[in-house]
Order: C-alpha cells, then sequence, then structure tokens
C-alpha cells in the first residue's frame, strides 16, 4: 500500500469532526439590479483576521457581497472573497474601478487603490446600514473589539480598541462553541432558555473562560446556563470597553457577533438602549465603508478632472 | 477625532489618548517624538488625510511596561510625552 492510499483509508476510518464553529459563508447581490448600468463600482475588502468580505458598491448603492473565512495568507484571502461574488455575477476585476482594502490583512490586498483602516471603515459603514443618526459602534471582531463614536456622516470622533485579549471577540465564541458541541448559530437562542439567569463566568480571558465553562458542567450546569454565563459575561466585557468612550443614543453593533441575540440582548440590557436595527448583514460593515471610501474617493478625483 | 491607543486586561486599563484635533497644526514642533524614551510616538497620515501622531502599533499592547520608567517610581514628578506636548493633546489613562 502506498503513502498516499494509506493516508485516504486512515482519512476514510477516521470520523468526521463536526466543525460546531464554522458561521454561515454567503454570497449575495441585488438581483433586481445590473452592475452593468452602473457608472462607477468600487469595491471594499475587509480581510479580518477570521472572516474576509468583498462588497460591491454601484454609484453609491450597496449591489452585493461575498462574506467567507480568511485563510492563512491576506493576498488569497482577499483574492477568493472577491472572485467569490465576481464568478457569480460575471464581472472582471477591469470592470471595477477603484478598490480599497481594509482590516487586519489590508495591506495586503494587491490589487487596492488604497488601504484605510477597520475603524474608519466601520463607522462609514454603519453610517450606510444604520443611517446618520448612528453615534456609538461596537465592533465585535473576530480577535479584536472595537468602541467608536462618529459623527452623522459616519466620521470617527472617537475609538479605542483592544486586540490584546480575545474576550469578547468572535474567537471566543466560537471555541465555547466547540466546547459545548453546539453550532455557532444556535448560541445565542439557546442562552435564553434557562429558568435563572447564571452570574457572568468570572474570567476575562478566554483559556481561563474555557477551564471555568468546563468546571460548571462538572458542577452541573446545563450547557444552555453555561453558554447564558459565557455570553453574559461577553456582554459585561464589551460594555466596559464601551463606557470608557461614553455611550450615545444610536448604538449600532457591527461584527460577526451582532448576529448572536445572547449577547446583544444582554448588551442592551446592560447599557439600557436599544440598537439600531438593519437588514443588511453586520459583519459586511467595514468592506461596506471601505468600497464607499471608495465612492467617494472617485466622485473627488471626477471633480477635479 | 480623540484616537485611544492601549488596552485593557486583567491587571488594568493602559491607553494613550491623542487629541487630534489638537494635534494637527502641532505648535510644540512635534516635540512628543523626541521627548518619549521609548520612541513610542510616530507622525502619520490617518484616514482623513491629517499628519497626526500615533503610538506605534508594536508598543499599544505594552504601554504598562513601556511607559513603568516615566511614572513617578522610575523618578519622574511628570510624564515627558504630556510635558513636551504643548497643545495638550496627550493624556494616559492611568
Amino acid at each position: 500500500m502506498n503513502a498516499e492510499v494509506a493516508a485516504a483509508s486512515v482519512a476514510e476510518a477516521a470520523p468526521e469532526k463536526k466543525e460546531f464553529w464554522r458561521w454561515q459563508e454567503n454570497t449575495v447581490w441585488d438581483e433586481n439590479k445590473d452592475w452593468r448600468d452602473a457608472k462607477i463600482i468600487t469595491c471594499g475588502i475587509d480581510v479580518g483576521s477570521v472572516s474576509s468580505q468583498a462588497v460591491l458598491v454601484c454609484d453609491g448603492e450597496l449591489y452585493g457581497y461575498n462574506s467567507m473565512r480568511t485563510g492563512n495568507n491576506s493576498p488569497d484571502s482577499a483574492r477568493n472573497a472577491l472572485q467569490g461574488i465576481m464568478d457569480k455575477i460575471g464581472m472582471k476585476l477591469e470592470d471595477i474601478n477603484y478598490v480599497v482594502g481594509t482590516g487586519y490583512g489590508r495591506v495586503n490586498v494587491p490589487f487596492a487603490h488604497k488601504a484605510i483602516t477597520e475603524i474608519a471603515c466601520h463607522a462609514r459603514g454603519a453610517n450606510y446600514m444604520g443611517g446618520n443618526k448612528v453615534r456609538t459602534i461596537l465592533d465585535m471582531g473576530g480577535q479584536d473589539c472595537k468602541a467608536i463614536h462618529c459623527d452623522e456622516k459616519g466620521k470617527v470622533t472617537n475609538f479605542l480598541m483592544n486586540d490584546k485579549c480575545a474576550a469578547g471577540t468572535g474567537r471566543g465564541m466560537e471555541v465555547i462553541s466547540d466546547l459545548m458541541q453546539i453550532p455557532i448559530a444556535e448560541l445565542g437562542p439557546r442562552s435564553f432558555d434557562v429558568d435563572v439567569e447564571p452570574e457572568a463566568v468570572s474570567s476575562i480571558c478566554v483559556v481561563f473562560a474555557k477551564s471555568e465553562a468546563l468546571g460548571l458542567l462538572k458542577a452541573g450546569y446545563t450547557k444552555n446556563k453555561v453558554i447564558a454565563a459565557y455570553c453574559q459575561a461577553m456582554a459585561e466585557r464589551v460594555v466596559s470597553l464601551l463606557e470608557r468612550i461614553g455611550v450615545e443614543e444610536g448604538f449600532f453593533i457591527t461584527g460577526g457577533i451582532a448576529k448572536n441575540p445572547g449577547v446583544v440582548k444582554r448588551i442592551e440590557r446592560i447599557l439600557g438602549i436599544k440598537q439600531v436595527e438593519t437588514k443588511i448583514d453586520s459583519q459586511i460593515a467595514g468592506a461596506l465603508g471601505a468600497a464607499l471610501f471608495g465612492y467617494t474617493l472617485m466622485q473627488k478625483q471626477a471633480k477635479a478632472a | 477625532m480623540i484616537a485611544n491607543y492601549g488596552y485593557k486586561d486583567g491587571s488594568g486599563e493602559y491607553y494613550i489618548s491623542i487629541d487630534t484635533d489638537k494635534c494637527i497644526d502641532c505648535t510644540a514642533a512635534r516635540a512628543c517624538l523626541t521627548a518619549c524614551p521609548k520612541n513610542m510616538f510616530e507622525i502619520i497620515t490617518d484616514d482623513y488625510d491629517d499628519e497626526v501622531a500615533w503610538v506605534k502599533k508594536e508598543s499599544t499592547r505594552t504601554l504598562a511596561y513601556s511607559c513603568a520608567e516615566c511614572k513617578p517610581a522610575g523618578g519622574y514628578t511628570s510624564l515627558p510625552c504630556i510635558t513636551a506636548c504643548t497643545p495638550g493633546a496627550i493624556k494616559h489613562s492611568w
């Protein structure tokens, strides 16, 4: 038996490991519009530490996007994210007028004309998604967390980020999802299926929170109760970050965790305010903001010419 | 814009805030660049095309340690960066 056949046999014999943390990758575009009708097409590429998004904006309006997991290098992640949507709509890179890179891998987007920080892009994206009343933005990213204040135009007026610790981030939630062996999308709803709301897990470190969660299970907590305790801890953690810059009405959450009602509702409960609702995927805010920055730059160039 | 660089961990909050509106037209000839013994400040062009100071990325995760020698226990009565920044753009959270 050669090595390849042997490896294949082992692979067949091994039970398939379920990836509970794996969130839904998706490609969405507006089928009622044709991008060929647009005068200016801009693209925002957000290469995050966990997910990558490519957003296409036609004449300043969101046209479509692709959201997928970041690979092991930024240039390929950027290419794959964009290719994912371009293949489906029959577009080529040459059809795009301007590309802006953002996110942790923004300087490694080979076809980008400009790189802009995710802080500015999230503010701009949130302004588009939630309207000009949005003032406080919480971006709960894959491996960092940002609190941002912006004005009515989506320009940043105050920000802080925490990228030293994974507590309060998407990666932390993925770890708990795997530990509990519950699909990540079910964590939020299940966290409310408890008789009494438990105390938050005390550890803010993801590694120690994982140990603490195991300890709670051994102590007789149900899985739902452990998830509730973790969601509460995450909410308390990010609220303490938000309080440092203050929270104003017009509160908006971006990033993957915005899809987790278990965390969002608890943040709202602690802050005593509701977040601004949107129908647009919260995970694309950074890339959308980048594409909108590209559109503004194209307009400025056209005026200057 | 108030830009906060730093982090919060189990031991506390460590942020250096830079008020970029005061920093843009610096009247102190960018004295922060030379005042910091750890050379942590740098002038960059921000997302809104303004030339402002920021804390270098490699320093933002080590502020508690990097700034320790400028704190009173290190023999300073006032922080060199804050003293040098006469427009008052720089603040420490701890």
